[in-house]
């Protein structure tokens, strides 16, 4: 590992502003995977401003403004307490069950929600620091395009890039519309929707938010919903536990009788940010909660992926897991 | 910047061979290195074992050439052919020191570590503490997972720098004496091990762990999150899924699961080795 400085920071704003000043410093929190990118030589940072003593951890619900009732999770508490926290198990246990899906027991209890969100891709070429890749190295080609690419994208890649993002955590969150806030180091806040925070590569995969340097995550918000009871998050990976999706569907639903009155489904393993399948969304409501219009709306969804050399097995894949998840939401959990 | 070794410096646990050892092979180890380094034996036997033929032993050995001739490569590998601190490990070599306060298995620590060093390297080389185990130093294995604050983490990805005043228990701290932990005994009356190296995180993930379950945390595998009726009943399944993150080469997980299931029903199980 190369030498930096360490630096604790006492608080949100003077962290803020002492990333702000350098252009080579990074924020450590849970630090599960920069250090492991540290080792590897991917990342480089001169220093690392650490900020994981700064509270903001707190859960809670939102008392005032557009998501009033809803959830506050803090940015910098860890992965097991917010899928453990009571308000997230009774009201959005989609995002538990997602949480839990991902890393390990000991992973989770150090990462932070706000780390997991920034998480960088697996993608071995991005890893390799022999290998070219324009999300470490801008400009350098992409080896996985026609390299081996079984893992990768099959919606919104670019030539640029077709690395897909890992996190789980941040699946359930897109479906659940969560909002992130931030705040910078002159202590401007803003909100930013899930759908927006990360982004598709095109010319620029070295970016995978739209943050900017010394913005740091002070909460998520989930707005008030009537998922609970019918929500489910499938995960399909290489091994029963401890891996990377191939394929991960959140799914949930608010149905009146049998009739669907709102669809959420969003999917990782499949792109670079987390994918909302808004065409299989818009199909479901109106409709009957039965397998048929569920296929119907998988198919019309999947109709669109674009699969690379290795990856095809993806788009039956993420068929029949859109289906499955929603069938499990239907059921409580039972296929 | 920090200078000169700290209170709890110790004389390094690992030895390294003097760059002028005299020749003391026995037979068995001339015969060894004619074998796997034939272009060495000669330099070998005039001037001794140097760090460079070593590392090319540990090569081979990594690649499993060893395996054969395993007895006698051990005991040479395993052999103190001197007590040299390598340079590299001094601490007067420290760059961007920082001090650190923090207690480890009851005793207060204080030290001033590379702000690059890991929790887990901070307890092995520096406080002595070998029981915590390198695997893959990437967070992949768990072999290294000790209990921070109560909970359990991955030393590997841990700097000791954010451990200030802290509090982590290793498997050097769970026995009281000579009487060791209830996980600890049920591990040797179920087998679980087989080569030992990944047991020590085992241990430490399955003692942690049943905290959790008594805390009634949920897994991936727990039916329906929203009922949390206090401490969770884990099911081997249960057990299978929150222990994954500790990864067992010999495959000795039957014997895993029954010695955590063991601990966790506070009933006798059945060794697996006597069910088949």
């Amino acid at each position: 590992m190369r030498p930096f400085t360490y630096t604790r920071a006492k608080d949100a704003t003077s962290a803020s502003k002492l990333l702000t000043g350098n252009p080579n410093a990074k924020f450590l929190a849970g630090g599960t995977n920069l250090l492991d990118l540290m080792k590897e030589d991917v990342e480089r940072p001169s220093t690392l401003i650490d900020i994981s003593e700064l509270g903001l951890s707190d859960i809670k619900t939102i008392s005032s403004g557009t998501n009033k009732g809803g959830i506050s999770i803090g940015g910098l508490g860890k992965n097991t307490d917010a899928a453990n926290h009571p308000l997230i198990r009774q009201n959005y246990p989609l995002l538990t069950q997602a949480i839990l899906a991902g890393a390990s027991g000991q992973i989770r209890n150090m990462a932070t929600n706000g780390g997991n969100l920034l998480q960088r891709t697996r993608c071995p070429y991005f890893y390799e620091v022999a290998m070219p890749c324009n999300k470490r190295e801008p400009g350098t080609g992409c080896g996985a395009k026609e390299g081996i690419n079984r893992m990768h994208a099959i919606f919104g890649w670019s030539e640029k890039c077709v690395a897909v993002y890992p996190s789980d955590m941040a699946i359930a969150l897109a479906a659940l519309d969560a909002v992130v806030n931030v705040r910078n180091a002159s202590g401007q806040e803003r909100s930013i929707s899930m759908a927006d925070f990360h982004r598709l590569p095109g010319d620029q995969p070295e970016k995978d938010t739209i943050l900017t340097h010394g913005e740091l995550i002070t909460s998520i918000e989930l707005p008030r919903n009537n998922f609970a009871d019918k929500s489910y998050y499938v995960k399909v990976r290489d091994r029963a536990s401890y891996a990377f999706a191939l394929v991960s569907v959140a799914a949930a639903l608010e149905t009146s009788g049998n009739k669907i009155v709102q669809a959420r489904i969003a999917m990782g393993g499949v792109a670079h940010k987390p994918w909302r399948a808004l065409k299989a969304e818009q199909l479901l409501v109106g409709k009957e909660a039965t397998e048929a219009n569920f296929k119907l709306a998988a198919s019309a969804e999947m109709a669109d992926a674009k699969p690379l050399e290795h990856n095809a097995f993806k788009v039956e894949l993420g068929n029949r897991s859109i289906v499955l998840a929603l069938q499990m939401a239907m059921n409580g959990g039972k296929a | 910047m920090f200078i000169g070794p700290d209170d709890h410096e110790r004389p390094n646990p690992f030895y390294t061979m003097d760059e002028h050892e005299s020749p003391d092979l026995t037979e068995d180890e001339k015969r060894l290195f004619a074998d796997l380094m034939p272009e060495d034996l000669n330099e070998i036997l005039d001037t001794g074992v140097n760090r460079r033929h070593f590392l090319k032993l540990m090569t081979l050995a990594g690649g499993g050439i060893l395996a054969a001739q395993s007895a006698v490569a051990e005991q040479l590998i395993a052999r103190p052919l001197s007590e040299t601190i390598p340079t590299e490990l001094v601490p007067a070599s420290i760059e961007n020191g920082v001090n650190v306060s923090l207690k480890v298995n009851g005793t207060a620590r204080k030290l001033a570590v590379d702000s690059r060093m890991t929790l887990l390297d901070t307890l092995r080389e520096r406080l002595d503490l070998t029981g915590s185990k390198k695997g893959c130093d990437h967070g992949q294995c768990g072999a290294c997972t000790v209990i921070v604050n109560g909970h359990r983490v991955l030393s590997c990805l841990t700097l000791a720098a954010s451990c200030e005043g802290k509090t982590v228990q290793t498997i050097e701290g769970l026995a009281q004496g000579s009487q060791l932990h209830p996980m600890q005994e049920s591990f040797l009356k179920h087998d679980g091990f087989q080569c030992g190296f990944c047991t020590p995180g085992q241990i430490c993930s399955a003692v942690a762990l049943l905290d959790e379950a008594k805390k009634g945390h949920a897994s991936y595998v727990t039916e329906n999150v929203r009922q949390s009726a206090g401490p969770a009943k884990l099911s081997n399944e249960e057990i299978r899924e929150r222990m994954s993150g500790n990864i067992c080469r010999c495959g000795a997980y039957p014997n895993i699961v029954a010695a955590i299931q063991e601990v966790h029903s506070g009933k006798p199980v059945e060794q697996v080795f006597r069910s088949v």
